[in-house]
């Protein structure tokens, strides 16, 4: 799949002495959905912010669709839409104005089928002339959604668009950028919801302190980090690992009632059968075995706390 | 040039101004209204003429550029610092469109706000005071410069305010007491000497001169120094609203 944002070096330090991003490089792919993972402050927001235009960087280049965001604005803009982390929207103003206003900033002149058509796709088309602060919060952040679509851009960006929302919107919202993904929209959503990139994302790139610390395909990750535990319930608690034990690296949990082996599941030469009689060899008696797979969450939070 | 973009933040800002119609002209309309109560009335039977002009018809291109200068002013440093305040500044910088197609667009809305108003107050004045404007050529020059001028001005002030008190601090502590200063409802003749020299260092007393001297042919300075100090004080306008926005001045980080 060719690039369609390609980000080059790019660092951006506050007036305040804050360093926002540190020399972060990354390529988008055209018609992908890319998740941005991070905690707060991470850097996630200024870097959606720089290629928007809204801030300016430090150092670094960024291209879109082979354009430079800086010298060639008026292309990259018109292919970019963006939906901001706040509901941020003039309160008295009327859905359908607000779209048409969205959609003439951006250069394109009315077309009223296509505003009816977005609308109607966001339901939305009943609310079209009334004012935004009487719809509520659900409704606010589509209208946010319909206004960066309103000039039909083909990449978005979409800044933690499920932040505060509750859980049959934030299904819906996934249902919506799964559809525009169709649609042949390149999607670039900031989370710090794990679940959110597991459901959605094609690949996912995690940002802590400015730098891009991975990135990678959703599912090469899970299977490159993702491993499993085999969880043994003691009948009766040992207070160390017997020693005939040691080349199996267990873990011994629960105040000594629980001994957890850490594998890799695509490692063909794994032989649980063999742990099995080893434990029986050690004289342990067996109460339960369960397993757990390793998840994006903890992948996450293992590589934050690796870099904090 | 982006001439969608420039039509839809024209449009939006002329529609805020329609449904907020009693506001925006009704306003205005009746402030004049009492100034040419207390003015022309009270104090215009005990001034009887300037310059050969009877005091209620020479106060009303003073009473004009007052309602402009402030209207202009308030007009488009709201019109800026209202997206700034709610968020919505967002989509003008993401937006493909350059500094000058905005200036166009918010300053080009707030100056036809202003000029409508300036010609309400004139109809208005038309009412309690006979009126002959000798040069209708220049009047409507130095309405419109007037208007662009001040509504530039209005949009520095709005894009530097990061508050509301910031928003109102120029308009009330600097534009209103220079154009009541100003010569709005006197000639500059009728002070002292030196208070008609410190005079000549308010920037209102050269456009209310010229304006005046449109209608009357009666001036305090030369039309051609009245019509130079506005020109002066709208590139003056323009290179700070180039400049803050080359450097993002309070709106980029």
């Amino acid at each position: 799949m060719e690039n369609i944002v390609t980000i080059s070096n790019i660092s951006k330090t506050y007036a305040g002495g804050h360093q926002a991003l540190k020399n972060l490089s990354l390529d988008i792919k055209r018609g992908e959905i890319l998740a941005l993972l991070g905690p707060n402050g991470a850097g996630k927001t200024t870097l959606i912010s720089i290629i928007c235009g809204i801030v300016n960087a430090t150092e670094g280049s960024i291209t879109v669709n082979g354009h430079d965001i800086v010298s060639d604005f008026r292309t990259t803009r018109r292919m970019i839409g963006l939906v901001p982390q706040e509901l941020t929207l003039g309160a008295f103003d009327k859905v359908i104005n607000t779209l048409r206003f969205s959609r003439g900033l951006f250069g394109k002149k009315p077309n009223p089928s296509y505003l009816e058509q977005l609308l109607r796709s966001l339901s939305l088309w009943d609310k079209r002339h009334a004012e935004i602060m009487t719809l509520s919060g659900g409704m606010k952040r589509r209208v946010l959604i319909a206004k960066a679509l309103a000039h039909e851009p083909v990449v978005l960006f979409l800044d933690e668009p499920t932040a505060g929302v509750d859980v049959e919107l934030r299904k819906e919202m996934w249902t919506l950028i799964r559809r525009l993904r169709e649609s042949g929209v390149t999607i670039i959503l900031t989370t710090h919801y794990i679940e959110e990139a597991e459901e959605i994302a094609d690949r996912v790139g995690v940002i802590n302190r400015g730098e891009l610390l991975l990135l990678d395909a959703k599912h090469s990750i899970m299977h490159k980090l993702g491993k499993k535990q085999l969880h043994i319930e003691l009948k009766l608690p040992v207070k160390t690992v017997p020693e005939i034990l040691s080349d199996w690296h267990l873990e011994l949990s629960a105040n000594g009632s629980r001994l957890n082996y850490t594998y890799d599941p695509h490692n063909t030469h794994i032989d649980i059968v063999g742990l099995l009689d080893a434990l029986d060899a050690a004289g342990l008696q067996l109460k339960d075995i369960s397993t757990s797979q390793r998840t994006l969450e903890d992948i996450f939070v293992s590589l934050v706390n690796e870099t904090t | 040039m982006n001439l969608h973009a420039i039509k839809v933040i024209y449009k939006f800002e002329m529609l805020r101004a329609w449904e907020t119609l009693l506001q925006s002209f009704a306003s205005p309309v009746i402030s004049t209204s009492l100034y040419f109560v207390v003015f022309g009335s009270a104090i215009g039977s005990r001034i009887q003429q300037i310059d050969g002009v009877p005091y209620g018809t020479f106060i009303v291109p003073g009473l004009m550029m007052l309602a402009l200068l402030t209207q202009s002013t308030a007009n488009a440093s709201f019109g800026i610092f209202l997206p700034k305040f709610t968020g919505t500044i967002y989509e003008i910088m993401s937006a493909p469109i350059s500094f000058i197609e905005i200036v166009i667009g918010y300053v080009g809305a707030a100056a036809t706000k202003s000029f409508i108003i300036g010609l309400i107050i004139l109809a208005t004045a038309g009412f309690f005071v006979p009126l002959e404007i000798a040069h209708p050529f220049w009047m409507m020059s130095f309405l419109i410069l007037t208007c662009i001028s001040f509504s530039l001005f209005g949009f520095i002030i709005g894009l530097w305010a990061n508050n509301f008190e910031k928003l109102q601090l120029i308009p009330l502590l600097v534009i209103t007491p220079l154009v009541f200063l100003g010569g709005s409802f006197y000639s500059i003749e009728m002070l002292p000497a030196p208070w008609q020299s410190v005079s000549l260092f308010n920037p209102v007393v050269y456009l209310i001169s010229g304006f005046r001297w449109s209608f009357f042919e009666v001036a305090d300075v030369s039309i051609g120094l009245s019509l130079t100090m506005i020109l002066l004080f709208m590139a003056a306008c323009l290179f700070v609203v180039w400049w803050m926005f080359k450097t993002g001045y309070r709106m980029k980080k």
